[in-house]
């Protein structure tokens, strides 16, 4: 990372949020609150805002550094700064942890009000149109009205396109990168497998793990290491590990004996080590609720006839978890309602985290669309 | 000719092929633009005849091109068809100049007047008499519309006003319209398959 185009420092902020929320499920949070970052400066104008969402396990740490954990840098550092493709001397960013995380805002981490105690496996349900709700009123106490655009790749793409149909007046453009309208039955298989593996460690005690002093690590682990899988390509796990021995030879045991095991583990590890995992369980549920054709008889192209946003929609040549067809489901509904959107199938071996990749091509596709952004 | 006057040469060659097909739409129409490349007809119908619409391309330094151009584009392979496009979905779809670089010409031909009622193609014509000249003195013809050696060229399909024609009747499109030029630019009346280096056409479903 070259230093002078870094936003540099940053400090988190916390925003209280003391109206009740009523949640998609019926469920309701008497209040929450959000921890968020922001870089750039919001104009007179108030147009040039642009809100960044994290995937299964970001956070709204998007970009820079802190000054007492200078390793831990944003995990989209690649792409917001200045002079960077989503430039911040041009753009307000924010970045917010959504709620049910476990960075920092209203979570299944946090003490209960009534009961003085972590809400554990009582935090309630939440889907990504929650997410989107209590964003907009991140939004509405920065003064942002309209977002010049909402970002977001997987997870995030989801909450971009949500965006654009429960505020269709509030986002200008919507950019969906390697995201899906809906999961597949294979997408939907994946999470519960990992769920499970959280679900059926013997420290999970239902979700109230931190009653009992202790963390479903093993169950975390696993569910890292499937979902891992699921991440990258084929050809890039040839590529980068093929069939290479730790030891140079097999050695007849289940410990590691092929590099691929031992960097699975080593994700897995470092996952477990500071990911909550009723935040976990929670993220995979509220990906496989996300579906608006849901209350269309599965049509999605009457789903996004409310949405008035222009979309940049991108997928990756590799990305097998969400496919580029998944990506042209979305872009024919955009056609059907007539409303403006760019699609680029991005030639990239990294699989479904290619979004988080600098590729060169990539990087220089949304340079071209947020730089033709008016604020 | 210097490489200045090569560029100015092919821009006002550009202006003029755009000028035609702009001609055959009408204000606020919604076009496809099949083989947009960086978007520049596109941006051109948008500015002179209010089009609206998208371009559709394959090629990666051209999608980006379209989208520095602030063309709608989608990224996709027709060689399989316009398959998500609805029926009757479009005032117009265009081909300019790129049928030739696309194997599937009877699908593409067929599904461009699925998705619209009205199809506009240009393509050069192999039968233009300085191409036969090329080709009787033993060489694969380069000239002004067809500008690529053999080896690399990006066409596929060579093919004659003739021909066009009749596939056209093969596959039961009523032609509404043809003009075509010569290397200068001037409408040929006179034998257009001789004549004519570049063709543009009109076309619609027979009903």
């Amino acid at each position: 990372m070259s230093p002078e185009n870094s936003v540099g420092l940053v400090v988190p902020r916390r925003m209280q949020f003391d109206t009740p929320l009523i949640l998609k499920s019926g469920a309701q949070l008497p209040g929450f609150e959000l921890v968020f970052e922001t870089y750039g400066t919001l104009n007179e104008a108030r147009s040039n805002a642009v809100l960044v969402c994290h995937a299964l396990a970001g956070s709204h740490h998007v970009a820079g550094r802190y000054a007492d954990d200078p390793e831990n840098i944003g995990w989209w550092d690649n792409l917001v700064g200045p002079g960077k493709p989503l430039d911040t001397r041009k753009f307000f960013v924010v970045g917010v942890n959504n709620l049910g995380g476990c960075y920092g805002s209203t979570g299944p981490l946090s003490i209960r009000p009534e009961t003085g105690k972590r809400y554990g496996a009582d935090f309630p349900l939440v889907t990504v149109a929650d997410w989107v709700a209590a964003q907009a009123r991140l939004a509405d106490r920065l003064g942002v009205d309209t977002w010049a655009a909402v970002v977001g790749g997987s997870l995030g793409g989801m909450q971009a396109l949500e965006w654009s149909l429960q505020f269709p007046d509030r986002i200008r453009h919507a950019i969906v990168i390697a995201s899906a309208p809906k999961l597949s039955a294979q997408n939907i298989a994946f999470n519960e497998v990992a769920r499970q593996a959280i679900i059926s460690d013997p420290d999970f005690h239902g979700g109230y793990y931190a009653e009992h002093g202790v963390v479903p690590t093993r169950g975390l682990r696993l569910a890292r290491m499937v979902g891992h899988i699921t991440y990258l390509s084929d050809s890039q796990m040839a590529d980068k590990f093929g069939r290479q021995l730790r030891h140079g030879e097999h050695k007849f045991s289940y410990d590691v004996d092929f590099e691929i095991e031992s960097y699975l583990r080593y994700q897995g590890n470092k996952f477990a080590a500071f990911f909550d995992a009723n935040t976990y369980l929670m993220m995979t549920k509220a990906l496989d609720y996300f579906d608006p054709a849901y209350d269309y008889g599965g049509h999605l192209a009457s789903a996004l006839a409310r949405a008035k946003a222009r979309f940049f929609v991108a997928s990756f040549s590799t990305d097998w978890r969400f496919a580029p067809a998944r990506s042209r489901e979305i872009v024919f509904a955009l056609l059907q309602n007539r409303l403006r959107v760019v699609y680029a199938e991005i030639d990239c071996d990294a699989g479904h985290d290619s979004f988080l990749l600098d590729d060169q091509h990539y990087h220089a596709l949304l340079r071209a669309y947020l730089g033709n952004i008016a604020v | 000719m210097t490489e200045h006057e090569r560029r100015a040469r092919a821009e006002q060659r550009e202006r003029f092929d755009f000028a035609v097909i702009a001609n055959w739409l009408s204000p606020g129409e919604r076009v496809l633009d099949l083989g947009c490349g960086d978007g520049r007809l596109l941006r051109y119908l948008n500015e002179t005849r209010d089009v609206t619409g998208y371009g559709v391309e394959i090629d990666h330094g051209s999608v980006l091109g379209c989208i520095r151009n602030g063309v709608d584009v989608i990224q996709m392979d027709i060689e399989c068809g316009l398959l998500g496009f609805e029926d009757r979905s479009f005032d117009h779809v265009v081909i300019s100049q790129a049928l030739q670089t696309m194997r599937a010409t009877e699908r593409i031909l067929t599904e461009m007047l699925r998705v619209a009622d009205e199809a506009v193609v240009s393509f050069p014509n192999f039968a233009y008499r300085a191409n036969r000249v090329a080709i009787a003195a033993g060489h694969m013809p380069v000239s002004e519309d067809l500008p690529y050696d053999w080896f690399d060229t990006p066409n596929v399909r060579f093919f004659t006003i003739v021909d066009f024609e009749g596939l056209c009747a093969r596959l039961e499109i009523e032609i509404r319209e043809r003009l075509a030029f010569d290397e200068a630019g001037q409408e040929v009346a006179d034998d257009p398959n001789l004549n004519g280096s570049l063709a543009f056409y009109r076309l619609g479903r027979k009903s």
